[in-house]
């Protein structure tokens, strides 16, 4: 088993070549302004160490922060013509009502509302207005808009109406793209439609960033499938990550908490990844990040679907320390670091210049911070302590003390000791867990459906089964399987015994013969 | 006559001070100020009037919506549905309102009258029923005077029309419209009772939407200018600062058709060392400090985020979280001995003897 896995930061591009479970080379470089020559550069360079010298690659996994940077900075974004099944409810909140100005300017396309959508309990609320769905593919269709965001009351529950919407539009439009709400969202009709029209903004540029990804593992000369990492840890072979993009929002945090739980050992424990500018926090169960069970804002959006449970705060290697009154971060020098910094010969100093200062780091010119004698730096790491725990203790989800994994670049502001903290763990390759994280994610396969007619355990059956499928369509070893989570619940109102099912699975990225 | 125009500003800080007065319930107004925005662009405008301006003979409409919040959070409360509840009651009465009201202030429910007043063209009186959110309809200052419990009407979006011609106690009102509730989808926008202007000005409790946009402003002045946005609600409000602290647990279990549970705190600042636990069902009810009571229903028990003054609801409140809880008053209603069997700790199940934060 053969993986590299790639994380591509803000700041810097990581790259590991993981063999059997061991971290055999770990390469950083900066970051690029094409990020797909930053891969194929970190690609190489592995290369260049002589470690992929004839041996075959099962998989190369990339965490991005293209996507959600792309909603942030408003770049590369597609017109989105937005489908709301439910009327007549709903009709004065229409789709992009809470949106900033700016971006719904950007990529609102139009905005249709039919008749349509279902009742918690299962029956539909109205039928569904199919003629008006086909009357607004064709608008849409004059309109020039080839990506479509489709949302329906209460879809998570049961998504046969933004399912037929989807036949009905492509049959006008051949070549459009179209998200579905119930693909991502849960219950919280804004939120879900907000994830599924801030997805279907990103149709062309997740088609063409997949495409060049691909061409840059082709260019160095590997010949292996691409996986994109997602939000809950686990890989989506490349043709499934280009239809659902915001499925990789936040990958880069995640990667670095899955890992942190490798390379520690550890499956439950606190994770705080310290960055250039910010730290992440964020809890581990069973290896996996905790998901947010809230609204997280994007851009500016409100949204709600499957994201880690994190807490950023303004303190990494590249905070802005001030002495009197004494202050660290929230301001950094971000990627200017090397050439910012006092040690570094320049004006601001950070908390890297403490730590050389401190002597632990061995960087730059340590003359240029001898000013600061031992008592001043230890004022600043425990100004940095202080911060690092406020954020662990708002992460906990206990009150006893729990074990600290402490990753990133910045991870030597951690201290050993911190209150409610049983032991802080720093680990080897913790620079760049995030990397490690990416190489050694699963594949997940899912079923969330409602069957009629069958006992609660051949329900559950049937479920399983899709969804192993499911994970071995995306490129998992079906031997390796296991269930991560399983839930049905009754609906009453619907004839004929109706039960709905959700697994989860997930397995190994199968290797290559 | 005092009659002013509420400003979109208004709206902004009435659903920070609504939410706040909601005591961890009434659900969060975050939707209605999304309708009351929409209709602000759009030209629509309401009027505030003291109840003391009503005459006598005068109709008033009292306007609620009802249901579970997980299906508020789909159908999203349509604001011209909410005037046709009260249409359907005009037309049931005969008679026209000369003005609508806030069943109650806390929470959604205390937005949501101006989103019929908008479209119908009315008033809104600045007084509700409960001065607060609390969980059942029986709850408010017109049970406690033993007003009239019906008319009612409840409307759905797709043109479903109840009334409720008569019921014996205001208990059987509300067995009555959460049966029509569920069949529409458990969501109904409804008017409640109509009341006269006398019933208004000697029943009403008033002052509240004043009060809503007054709390409410203060915390938004304070976020903007990075002060204490606590102290800043204090200043406006003969409230008292009880405790500050950090969640440590939430046990949350739902029981016959309520969220009901216990948060722990920890204290933080002055209160460090010091435990404190607070009851709801839906609404903050009782907290106690070492099992001994030291705040409860019907003074306001308001869990506030420290850094910035909003509210924290029972619903999503979560370990970890700083908060700041202070109490508010009660309205004289509801501490009087009748008032108490309403809406005091018994009526909650606790077997506690009143005792007001505000007595000593």
């Amino acid at each position: 088993m053969r993986r590299i896995g790639i994380d591509v930061g803000g700041t810097n591009t990581d790259a590991v070549l993981i063999e059997d479970g061991k971290v055999i080379r770990a390469v950083k470089a900066p970051t690029s302004e094409d990020v797909t020559a930053g891969i194929l550069d970190s690609l190489k360079s592995l290369g260049s160490t002589g470690v992929l010298e004839g041996k075959r690659i099962d998989g190369v996994m990339i965490g991005t922060t293209h996507f959600i940077n792309a909603v942030v900075q408003r770049r590369h974004l597609t017109k989105v013509g937005a489908l709301r099944l439910g009327m007549p409810a709903s009709a004065s909140l229409p789709p992009f009502c809470d949106w900033p100005e700016d971006l719904a300017a950007l990529v609102c396309g139009g905005v249709w509302m039919v008749e349509g959508g279902h009742e918690y309990d299962g029956r539909p609320f109205m039928p569904l207005d199919e003629a008006a769905v086909t009357k607004a593919a064709h608008e849409m269709k004059a309109a020039g808009l080839k990506s479509v965001g489709i949302s329906s009351i209460f879809s998570p529950l049961d998504p046969s109406h933004e399912k037929r919407a989807v036949e009905l539009v492509a049959a006008v439009i051949p070549d459009v793209a179209i998200t579905c709400s119930s693909d991502l969202g849960r219950i919280g009709l804004l939120e879900r439609e907000n994830a599924g029209l801030l997805n279907a903004a990103l149709a062309d540029l997740s088609r063409d960033t997949i495409a060049a990804f691909e061409k840059a593992i082709r260019d160095s000369g590997l010949d292996a499938p691409l996986f994109i990492t997602q939000n809950d840890g686990t890989v989506a072979e490349a043709a499934q990550a280009r239809r659902l993009p915001v499925y990789s929002f936040a990958s880069g945090a995640t990667n670095s908490m899955r890992g942190a739980a490798y390379l520690s050992g550890l499956a439950d424990a606190m994770v705080i990844d310290v960055g250039g500018t910010t730290a992440d926090v964020g809890q581990l169960k069973n290896g996996f990040p905790r998901e947010a069970n809230s609204v997280v804002k994007i851009g500016g959006v409100r949204t709600l679907f499957r994201m880690p449970d994190l807490l950023s705060i303004g303190l990494g290697g590249g905070s802005h320390v001030s002495l009197d009154p004494l202050k660290v971060g929230p301001v950094s020098v971000g990627y200017r670091l090397l050439k910012d910094g006092i040690a570094f010969g320049g004006k601001q100093l950070t908390t890297t210049d403490v730590a050389v200062a401190a002597g632990i780091l061995d960087l730059g010119d340590r003359s240029k911070v001898a000013y600061l004698d031992e008592a001043t730096c230890q004022k600043v790491f425990g100004e940095a302590a202080r911060l690092a725990e406020e954020a662990i203790d708002r992460m906990k989800t206990e009150a006893a003390d729990v074990p600290l994994i402490a990753v990133g670049g910045g991870a030597f502001l951690i201290p050993e000791k911190l209150p409610g903290v049983s032991q802080v763990i720093h680990v080897e390759h913790g620079d760049c867990a995030n990397a490690v994280g990416a190489a050694i994610a699963q594949v997940a396969g899912e079923c969330d459906q409602i069957f009629k007619d069958l006992t609660r355990r051949d329900a559950i059956s049937a479920a399983s089964d899709i969804a192993n499928d499911r994970a071995v369509a995306a490129g998992a070893d079906r031997a390796t399987l296991q269930t991560i989570e399983s839930e049905d619940m009754p609906l009453a109102y619907l004839p004929g015994n109706s039960v709905r099912v959700r697994v989860r699975v997930v397995g190994d990225v199968k290797a290559t013969a | 006559m005092s009659v002013r125009e509420i400003t979109a500003d208004d709206i902004e800080s009435l659903a920070v001070g609504a939410w706040i007065l909601g005591t961890g319930g009434g659900g969060s107004p975050y939707l209605p100020l999304l309708n009351m925005r929409r209709l602000y662009r759009e030209g629509y405008r309401v009027q505030l009037m003291d109840a003391a301006d009503l005459d006598d003979d005068d109709l008033v409409g009292t306007v609620a919506n009802m249901g579970a919040p997980l299906v508020g959070q789909e159908r999203l409360t349509d604001s011209l549905t909410l005037a046709r509840a009260v249409e359907v009651m005009e037309k049931h009465l005969g008679h026209r309102f000369a003005a609508l009201m806030s069943m109650e202030i806390g929470g959604a429910n205390g937005v949501r009258p101006f989103m019929a007043a908008a479209h119908l063209g009315r008033p809104v009186i600045d007084s509700d029923t409960m001065g607060r959110a609390y969980p059942e309809a029986q709850m408010t200052s017109v049970s406690v005077g033993g007003l009239t419990p019906y008319p009612l009407t409840a409307v759905d979006v797709r043109g479903l029309e109840s009334v409720v011609h008569k019921v014996p106690t205001w208990k059987w009102a509300e067995r009555v419209m959460r049966k029509i509730c569920v069949e529409y989808g458990s969501v109904a926008a409804t008017c409640q009772p109509p009341r006269t202007g006398a019933e208004v000005k000697k029943w009403g409790i008033h002052g509240t939407t004043t009060k809503a946009i007054a709390i409410g402003a203060a915390v938004r002045e304070a976020q903007r200018t990075h002060a204490d946005p606590i102290a800043a609600i204090l200043s406006v409000e003969p409230g008292k600062l009880l405790y500050r602290g950090k969640v440590v647990d939430v046990a949350r279990r739902t029981t016959e058709g309520f969220l009901r549970g216990v948060v722990r705190f920890d204290g933080l600042d002055d209160w460090r060392g010091e435990k404190l636990e607070i009851n709801f069902q839906n609404e903050w009810i009782v907290a106690l400090r070492e099992r001994e009571a030291v705040a409860m229903t019907p003074d306001l028990i308001c869990v506030l985020n420290s850094d910035t003054g909003e509210a924290v609801g029972s619903e999503t409140i979560r370990y970890g979280q700083r908060v700041t809880v202070i109490a508010l008053p009660s309205p004289p209603v509801f501490l009087s001995e009748d008032g108490l069997k309403h809406v005091g700790p018994r009526a909650f199940g606790y077997d506690l003897d009143f005792r007001s934060v505000f007595s000593s």
